[in-house]
């Protein structure tokens, strides 16, 4: 095969812009730039390029667009639905688990040192929660329950209509983070949604926050837009890409699902083949980009810029990578090993993988994990490497 | 600008000395694998200079790029001269760290100190 000159295996960390999308939030930068709060005609012609892409959003969630706002991010719509109900109960107990993404885990560790209390549920060894410790979790001053629809390190599923149901059995309002789930599995209604465009071919910068009979305060104060729920001019052109992208992958969910799921499953058996390497997270319950493993005796960081060397963007987990030196949290609460995380690789697959760069990947993976072994000192008991024995 | 210097990632990706010495004069291990980073570091000595020096190094790439320049310093130095090799030196050859990454340079410098140190202690 003739070298590839950079393959992408990291689209759980951000996604390229569609064309379809680029062409739709085209007109709303300098052609059509009113705010959306003004009067007269350049205003309105915004509004109602705003109002029709919260009702493709809502129409998609099987919402109503009232119970639509626009964010800035992913990060925004899972602050503002936690603490905003924090600030409004004043007091109280939240139910989360131990795998979140560090928007959600480091919100509620802020907000233990404001005084509320909050359960960090475990998870299996395949990185899901068991609905039983959940309903288990529930004390009389909960306010509020949130558990991620799908992992972005190990792409876990969560039993989310089970956990609603429990939450709802319970009287507490569930927020889920589907950032990563938007968009590729069908998700399950739930009373509160948090939701990124640049995940799933959109822009940077926007994101959403469906809830549903909620009462929370403000994370932004100010104008007063989003019907006060988020103040701050409306990022009209990011709405309009949001929705076009939404569309777009609603509309290829299944034939994607499908496609991404056999490249993902080429990708773990050929990983998987490689000597002492093992899968992180579930073989079944998986978003069907994510792949996850570890590899004996190595260190992910060298091995992620190794790759890049051979024009493969990937990810991991290890320490090594971290701003805190600090292994994933996910990994860790799976049960690995601090030495295992380190050894771990995400690769994320999207729109864009082709069979033929799952193919480049499997045939250039293998020596670079050999040549890192081989600088290794763990490999005295380690008789399948060509080196020592 | 990049995570690396140039001169780490030249390390990094053409590492010098790597391997192991087979009986070799002295053997230096630093690091945990808890935490990240372990380097194994061997001497061999002839008339009190290093004449070959050889390194295994699990970790990331500030950490291979590390051990590798050590090496590079540390070969055909009296053992006065390379145990007076700082964990500064490490890594201002490289052209700076990260300073996440700083501890890295510091393994390295421990490693060959930890050699020297066994090499002195088995030949007392």
């Amino acid at each position: 095969m003739s070298p590839m000159d950079r393959v992408y295996f990291d689209h759980a960390a951000t996604t390229p812009v569609r064309e379809e999308v680029l062409e739709a939030m085209q007109p709303y930068f300098s052609e059509k730039y009113g705010n959306a709060s003004s009067l007269h005609s350049f205003g309105q012609e915004a509004r109602e390029a705003l109002e029709t892409s919260r009702a493709t959003v809502a129409k998609l969630i099987g919402a109503n667009p009232e119970e639509v706002i626009f964010t800035g991010s992913g990060t925004e719509s899972n602050n503002t639905i936690l603490k905003g109900t924090a600030f409004h109960k004043k007091k109280g107990h939240i139910i989360t688990s131990a795998i979140e993404h560090p928007c959600v885990l480091n919100v509620c560790k802020w907000l233990e040192t404001r005084g509320f209390d909050v359960t960090y549920l475990p998870v299996n060894n395949e990185g899901i929660v068991s609905p039983g410790d959940f309903a288990n979790a529930f004390r009389n001053d909960t306010i509020i329950a949130s558990v991620m629809t799908a992992n972005n390190e190990i792409g876990s599923i969560q039993p989310i209509e089970e956990l609603q149901k429990i939450a709802s059995e319970k009287g507490v309002p569930f927020h889920t983070d589907a950032v990563q789930g938007f968009g590729k599995i069908p998700l399950a209604r739930t009373d509160a949604l948090t939701v990124s465009a640049h995940k799933l071919y959109g822009p940077k910068g926007v994101g959403v926050l469906c809830t549903k009979g909620i009462d929370f305060d403000p994370l932004l104060h100010g104008g007063g837009h989003e019907t006060g729920r988020r103040s701050g001019t409306e990022n009209v052109a990011g709405a309009v890409g949001f929705a076009r992208a939404a569309e777009l992958a609603f509309a290829e969910m299944g034939k994607e699902a499908k496609r991404q799921t056999a490249l993902r499953d080429q990708l773990i058996d050929g990983l998987l083949a490689i000597d002492r390497t093992h899968l992180n997270g579930p073989r079944e319950k998986r978003l069907p980009n994510n792949v996850n493993v570890w590899f004996e005796f190595i260190e992910g960081e060298a091995l992620v810029l190794m790759l890049d060397g051979e024009g493969i963007a990937a990810s991991t987990g290890s320490a090594c990578s971290q701003k805190e030196l600090k292994a994933s949290h996910a990994l860790l609460a799976l049960g690995l090993e601090a030495h295992q995380a380190h050894g771990s690789l995400r690769m994320t697959i999207g729109r864009p993988t082709t069979e033929k760069e799952v193919d480049y990947a499997l045939e250039k993976i293998p020596p670079v994990v050999q040549r890192l072994r081989k600088m290794s000192p763990f490999k005295k008991e380690y008789a399948g490497f060509g080196g020592e024995k | 600008m990049a995570l690396y210097s140039e001169k780490v990632m030249e390390h990094f990706k053409n590492p010098q000395n790597m391997g192991k010495i087979e009986g070799a004069d002295g053997v230096g291990k630093v690091g945990n694998v808890i935490c990240g980073d372990v380097m194994y570091i061997y001497i061999k000595v002839k008339d009190n200079v290093i004449e070959d020096i050889k390194f295994e190094t699990f970790g990331c790439a500030a950490a291979i790029a590390t051990s590798s320049m050590m090496t590079e310093l540390a070969k055909g130095k009296t053992l006065d001269e390379a145990e007076k090799i700082t964990r500064d030196d490490v890594a201002n050859e490289l052209g700076g760290l990260p300073p996440l990454k700083v501890h890295c340079s510091n393994l390295a410098a421990d490693a060959l100190h930890d050699a020297i140190k066994d090499y002195r202690s088995k030949s007392k």
